[in-house]
């Protein structure tokens, strides 16, 4: 009776730890294979970036002869300029439609106005809306403007921009955070709204402020839709979505599939080393506000 | 259905309890949306009700006010200068000056213009010198839409500044009464910075929201009440004028002219909306529970290098879809990596049809949508879960139960809770996810009978797909895209309607402050 009582708990204890040493080591293996599988595709990629043997898709990945042929022919394309055209587009789209997103949500999140509700509202149902039909008529007003094709980058930095401001769930989410008691203790002091944003929330919202430029300058880094309307096959306006789109087409893919390759390399590397970088600040912006939306 | 009260519903058993409660949820669905429509009447009583104490504060105002606010119903701004608010009365003077102006000029053209949309198309003419036909362009139907609507627009925001100005001479006369002193210039630009704040922060975002969004949108609807397409482009090749419904009745319309084999557009449009319903579904919830279930698994205690596994999907992320989506559709082809690694294995004979088989193709679409969405939503989850209190695991786990039941009594009702809306935005996005089906099958295989409607409709094509195929090509019926955008909104909107009244989580956004 005794040694019962004295082995029963043992035992199950036990028994706990190899359970959870067993679902454990499931886990490791299950997050091994999820690792695998999620790199698989880029580890492809970058391989097939150096395959010198033939130039279309084939059924193996390691590549038989290795060179930097794909990258030397990358730069006998029109792909420089596209690549410019992105990455200049992207850089400015960031700044100002940060400074667009960043107004728009510190007044709706601090401000108490008669309109405020019905303009949330309104935007919500704006939302509602493809954003892809105005594109029909915005394509035909830019182009009345001079602003498509060969000068499509001017044209979709105004397109990236203009309606930014819908996009303030996240940052207002944010926003919300910040203590309104702060706001009123510098009120009282006799500081102005101008004054509060730029001395108090400025300096606490460094995390959304990185996380709205990050978003906002992969948003056209990787758009292909509103680029591919504006450019409208003028290579020279292209950006890298629109023009890379196309080596994957029936009648060029034999040719220019290793291409495609190394030029999505040279894309992905400088934004995927800027968002590890900034990985940090991304996670809070996404686990803090998108969710609320 | 018997409605039980409180004490008797604590009395029933458990099975009975929950068939009650969720009965009693399906019977509160008419309810509700009863409830959306009574409140639309609402609204609109109450907008009735605003126009007519508008007018009446207006006829009052002028009634009552002295020779300076008479005055200012027909020249702004003219109480202001008046009374000595002198930057207030310029920009009023300078903003009806510019509104006569335009309208003289060019606003008047424009509106007459519109019902008809233009009346002269290009004409052929003959060149007796040169001896060669040229052609004329005369209206243009395009700009007629684009200029009226912008017309319509600054007649309104005269309207308003109209009924402002008149506001501000009553308030000027009261605050003059009282024995006060009026703000000046000075004053008015330091507001600015200050209480009047946001009006300065939301110019600039509202400015913009209001011509690349607002006007658009209205533009499009109008379209769609017009024969505006690749022939009747209103400058070039043809005018296009006003067909009233004709386009949602070709739209909805089930019958079929041309015998039987080809399909009706309301059939077709069926097609696609169930499919991209069914995607939205699948997409939503596979992501939401596989994407907990990872976060779970790599939050679990006892897991090392959390961080390592997280940035491995983080980093998916920060690659641009183009390239991933565009890589894994040829990864998926019948030459590409996957069929010939099975091949090579042995497992399989011939490749399989993973984008030409409609059902192989929906699949395999859902399956990388996960792959692209588990990340994420990863993200997302983790921090809730972080957030849950663990004093509940610990209370749960004290009482026996086990992580099945910890998951479904504690975890998922309270991420339900904290996400619901967050679920139904995500729904609604996956309705109108273009960048994953477009870059991934562009709609294929092709569906032959739906595709005797506009466009080349595909199994996997969903209704924003579809809508950018239609104004693709030489065709390009814009007036039939923009049916279907506006049907888009309209399946949308009731969702979300139905939704945000169904769902007892949307909570008071005080309550996060």
């Amino acid at each position: 009776m005794s040694e019962n009582n004295v082995t029963a708990p043992v035992k199950r204890h036990m028994g706990l730890k190899t359970s959870r040493a067993l679902s454990n080591t499931a886990i490791y293996a299950l997050l091994i294979c999820i690792s695998v599988i999620w790199l698989i595709p880029f580890v492809c990629i970058l391989l097939q970036s150096f395959r010198v043997e033939l130039k279309g898709p084939v059924g193996y990945v390691l590549p038989k002869q290795w060179g930097f042929d794909n990258y030397i022919a990358l730069f006998k394309t029109d792909f420089p300029r596209w690549y410019v055209n992105t990455f200049v587009s992207a850089l400015i789209t960031a700044v100002l439609q940060t400074i667009i997103v960043l107004c728009m949500s510190y007044t709706l999140s601090r401000f108490r106005f008669k309109m405020r509700k019905p303009l949330m509202r309104f935007m919500l149902i704006l939302g509602m809306f493809p954003g892809m039909l105005t594109m029909i008529i915005l394509y035909r007003v830019l182009s009345d403007l001079g602003l498509t094709q060969e000068n499509a980058v001017p044209g979709l930095i105004l397109v990236y921009i203009a309606s930014s401001g819908m996009g303030y769930y996240v940052s207002k989410g944010f926003f919300d955070t910040i203590p309104k008691s702060l706001d009123e203790a510098a009120r009282v002091d006799g500081a102005t709204r101008f004054q509060v944003l730029k001395k108090i929330i400025l300096p606490l919202s460094k995390p959304i402020v990185i996380y709205t430029i990050l978003t906002a300058f992969m948003g056209p880094w990787g758009d292909y839709v509103f680029a591919q309307y504006i450019s409208f096959g003028t290579s020279s306006g292209m950006n890298v979505a629109v023009g890379m789109y196309r080596w994957l087409n029936h009648d060029q893919i034999s040719s220019s599939y290793t291409m495609f390759c190394a030029g999505g390399v040279l894309v992905a590397i400088p934004v995927t080393a800027l968002f590890l970088c900034l990985q940090k600040y991304y996670v809070e912006g996404v686990t803090g506000g998108a969710v609320k939306g | 259905m018997k409605k039980y009260t409180d004490l008797e519903f604590l009395k029933l058993s458990k099975g009975k309890k929950f068939l009650y409660k969720i009965t009693r949820f399906f019977c509160s669905i008419p309810q509700k949306i009863l409830g959306i429509f009574v409140a639309l009447w609402n609204l609109i009583k109450k907008i009735a009700f605003a126009v007519k104490d508008e007018a009446a504060d207006i006829f009052s105002t002028f009634v009552h006010g002295d020779w300076k606010t008479k005055v200012s119903f027909l020249v702004m701004g003219f109480g202001n200068l008046a009374r000595g608010q002198i930057l207030r009365g310029l920009l009023f003077l300078l903003f009806e000056g510019v509104f006569i102006a335009y309208m003289v000029l060019a606003g008047g053209y424009w509106m007459s213009m519109l019902p008809s949309l233009g009346k002269v198309g290009p004409e052929e003419k003959y060149d007796f010198i040169l001896d060669t036909y040229y052609t004329v362009y005369n209206d243009n139907s395009f700009k007629i839409l684009l200029y009226g609507v912008l017309t319509i627009f600054f007649i309104i925001a005269f309207i308003y500044t109209w009924r402002v100005n008149i506001r501000q001479n009553k308030m000027a006369e009261k605050i003059l009464a009282s024995g006060k002193k009026l703000k000046s210039g000075k004053d008015d630009m330091r507001s600015l910075v200050d209480d009047q704040f946001h009006k300065t922060l939301m110019s600039l975002p509202l400015t913009g929201i209001l011509i690349f969004t607002v006007m658009p949108i209205v533009f499009m609807i109008l379209v769609a009440f017009t024969n505006y397409d690749g022939a009747h482009d209103g400058y070039y090749s043809n005018l296009f004028g006003w067909v009233g419904m004709d386009n949602f009745n070709t739209m909805l319309n089930w019958n079929v002219n041309s015998g039987g084999s080809v399909q009706s557009y309301a059939a077709t449009f069926g097609e696609v909306l169930a499919w991209t319903l069914m995607w939205a579904f699948f997409a939503t919830f596979t992501n939401y529970f596989l994407g907990m279930f990872v976060a779970m698994a790599i939050n679990k205690k006892g897991i090392n290098l959390k961080k390592l596994w997280r940035t491995v999907l983080v980093m998916t992320i920060a690659i641009p879809q183009f390239i991933s989506l565009l890589y894994v559709s040829k990864m998926f082809a019948k030459n590409g990596i996957i069929n010939g690694f099975l091949m090579n294995m042995g497992w399989i004979e011939q490749a399989l049809p993973f984008w030409e088989d409609p059902t192989w193709a929906r699949i395999t679409v859902i399956i990388t949508n996960i792959w692209i969405g588990i990340p994420y939503l990863m993200l997302i989850t983790t921090g809730i879960l972080m957030n849950i209190p663990s004093d509940l695991y610990e209370s749960a786990r004290i009482d026996g139960a086990n992580p099945w039941q910890q998951y479904t009594k504690i975890t998922l009702p309270y991420m339900l809770f904290v996400t619901g809306p967050y679920l139904l935005t995500s729904f609604t996005g996956n309705m109108n996810n273009f960048n994953v089906i477009y870059l991934l099958t562009g709609g294929a295989p092709t569906n032959p009978a739906a595709s005797s409607a506009a466009g080349t409709v595909g199994y996997t094509d969903l209704l924003i797909t579809w809508l950018f195929k239609i104004t693709q090509g030489a065709e390009s019926q814009y007036y039939l895209a923009s049916v279907v955008g506006i049907l888009v909104f309209v399946v949308v909107a009731l969702i979300s309607l139905v939704v945000y009244n169904v769902l007892p989580s949307i909570k008071n956004e005080e309550d996060f402050q």
